[in-house]
């Protein structure tokens, strides 16, 4: 019998791990795939690493900084700001045709930008920052209300709401068209006025400093264990149904399969709340190129281009992809140490809107001529917006909302989860707990930082 | 346990919580929420820390004794007081 079971070995079940693990618990932590890491994992192709998910490290603050959640997490999981390796961005831009706004990890810059480009806005944007300061994310009051319309009441260029609004949705919202204002305010602090970083290792080394701690304090991770059923009796959960028949028994259970994923699993006739699943998905065309982007003249660490001044963020349905908008990351382009030296590749990577049904449906000769047409299609198109690297590129690779599905059994291949989030992480059945994606943090902090405070709020209260 | 080792002791868990403070210029009368911006989870994690290492517990309605160094070593030193030095 386990203290708890935790389902999903990614970074808010890891972390809700080592929690239970501190506290003594007998904890598991069960992971269908093969490997670690969830919704940001990483693989290795034809002699080259690869991260799945992670641009950035939002909420970057700098060692010695005691507020913030990167703080909070790095004393709660009893690490050091060494830890994660995060080196700082070197400079990224919100690209429309005409109008470009840069920023970096110093909010001075984008104000100064903002200033430049939208002189009559910058007092407008200014009262932005302070009513988004205001918001207690903790409280989580009017989580709900609309972005778009208290974003019109401050700013009164709508050019400039559509720039502010591109980054932001891109990085975590999983509503399409407006968001949650809540979720918008934590965004643009973790984006805006923290910051961007990556580890030299990318996501690897975060990962593998979080599972060793897990099995340091006792914590057992099964891998390729998959969980095709939560037994509930009496209206509590007593245990899950492996993938091999076999049972396992808990007195709480934590997962971050994500919300309706979750309910699925429940022998319950709840309401599974199918109009709440993301509908959200993406492509990702990564380029290994023969030199590195810099010398292109390329030294923007990400890029977020949208090319007209309307941003649209639906899930594309006319076609595979909707290419108008678009994030390209550069790997290389990080502040990082001396010691560390340079990534062994240039790489380029850009990440577009795409619909999982079409890419789910169609068959498998159709899916690699599709892979092909739209892997040029979305590189043609963060073309106009940062130096043509077509050129250079020396490997490829690309997932679609389809690999995203197969790899971490999320609905739709939507990446940043339901549309309504379960903040508090309870569901109807009293021991069984929400963490992940959609509690209602994203990002790796945000995703650490739910399995952290589920776990204290849930798992360790009852122990 | 003499208030110094109490001390000592306490040091020992906030370097085990906060791994990147320097503790060495801590004021023993100031709250640790002001000097290390601790938040109730990390108090919690003080608690449970005494609890693992001393076997001392602390009732929730004890927790307000834990703001600084100087109160806690006082709350804490009838409860450690029996304990052999480490």
């Amino acid at each position: 019998m386990y203290d708890s079971i935790i389902i999903g070995a990614g970074m808010s079940g890891l972390a809700a791990g080592i929690r239970a693990a501190y506290y003594d618990q007998k904890v598991c932590v069960l992971e269908r795939h093969y490997t670690i890491g969830g919704l940001n994992s990483f693989y290795r192709l034809r002699g080259r690493n690869y991260d799945v998910g992670l641009h950035a490290v939002t909420n970057f603050t700098p060692p010695g900084a005691k507020k913030g959640p990167f703080a909070r997490l790095l004393r709660q999981l009893r690490m050091k700001w060494d830890d994660f390796g995060l080196s700082p961005q070197l400079m990224s831009s919100i690209s429309f045709p005409g109008v470009e706004l840069q920023f970096d990890n110093n909010i001075d810059l984008l104000r100064s930008e903002v200033a430049k480009e939208f002189p009559a806005q910058i007092d407008h944007f200014d009262r932005l920052i302070s009513s988004l300061l205001d918001y207690d994310d903790l409280e989580q009051k009017h989580f709900e209300i609309s972005t778009r319309e208290r974003l019109q009441e401050i700013i009164t260029d709508p050019l400039l709401v559509e720039m502010i609004l591109c980054p932001i949705m891109w990085y975590g919202n999983p509503r399409e068209k407006d968001m949650d204002w809540g979720q918008f305010c934590i965004m643009f602090r973790s984006l805006f006025l923290e910051g961007f970083a990556r580890p030299f290792d990318g996501v690897r080394l975060i990962l593998k400093k979080l599972v060793r701690k897990f099995r340091d304090l006792g914590g057992e991770l099964k891998l390729r264990t998959g969980v095709s059923q939560i037994k509930i009796d009496h209206g509590r959960a007593v245990g899950v149904v492996l993938d091999s028949g076999e049972e396992l028994t808990g007195k709480n259970i934590l997962s971050s399969a994500g919300a309706v994923e979750t309910f699925k699993l429940c022998e319950t006739d709840e309401d599974v709340h199918a109009h709440t699943t993301g509908q959200l998905s993406f492509v990702e065309a990564i380029s290994t190129l023969d030199t590195y982007p810099r010398e292109l003249g390329h030294n923007k660490t990400i890029v977020f281009y949208n090319d007209s001044e309307k941003f649209h963020w639906e899930r594309p349905t006319e076609d595979f992809c909707d290419v108008r908008t678009g994030v390209v990351c550069t790997p290389n382009n990080y502040c990082y140490d001396e010691k560390d030296g340079e990534l062994p590749d240039g790489i380029m990577r850009v990440t577009a809107l795409a619909d999982y049904e079409r890419w789910r449906n169609t068959n498998q000769d159709n899916y690699q001529a599709e892979k092909t047409k739209w892997f040029e299609a979305v590189q043609a198109s963060a073309a106009r917006f940062v130096p043509d690297y077509r050129s250079h590129v020396i490997d490829t690779d690309m997932f679609t909302p389809h690999t995203i599905h197969r790899f971490t059994w999320h609905e739709n291949g939507a990446v940043y989860g339901a549309t309504r989030k379960w903040l508090d992480g309870t569901t109807a059945i009293n021991n069984l707990f929400l963490c992940g994606t959609d509690q209602g943090f994203v990002g790796i902090i945000g995703s650490i930082v739910s399995g952290i405070s589920m776990a204290n709020q849930h798992l360790l209260a009852r122990s | 346990m003499t208030p110094a080792e109490i001390r000592a002791a306490i040091i020992e868990i906030l370097e085990t919580i906060a791994p990147d403070e320097d503790l060495s210029n801590l004021d023993d009368a100031k709250e640790f929420r002001d000097q290390m911006e601790l938040d109730s989870m990390d108090f919690l994690d003080i608690v449970m820390e005494l609890r693992k290492r001393y076997r001392v517990q602390v009732p929730e309605e004890d927790y307000a004794n834990l703001v600084s160094m100087q109160s806690t070593v006082s709350y804490l030193e009838p409860k450690m007081a029996d304990l052999p030095a480490e």
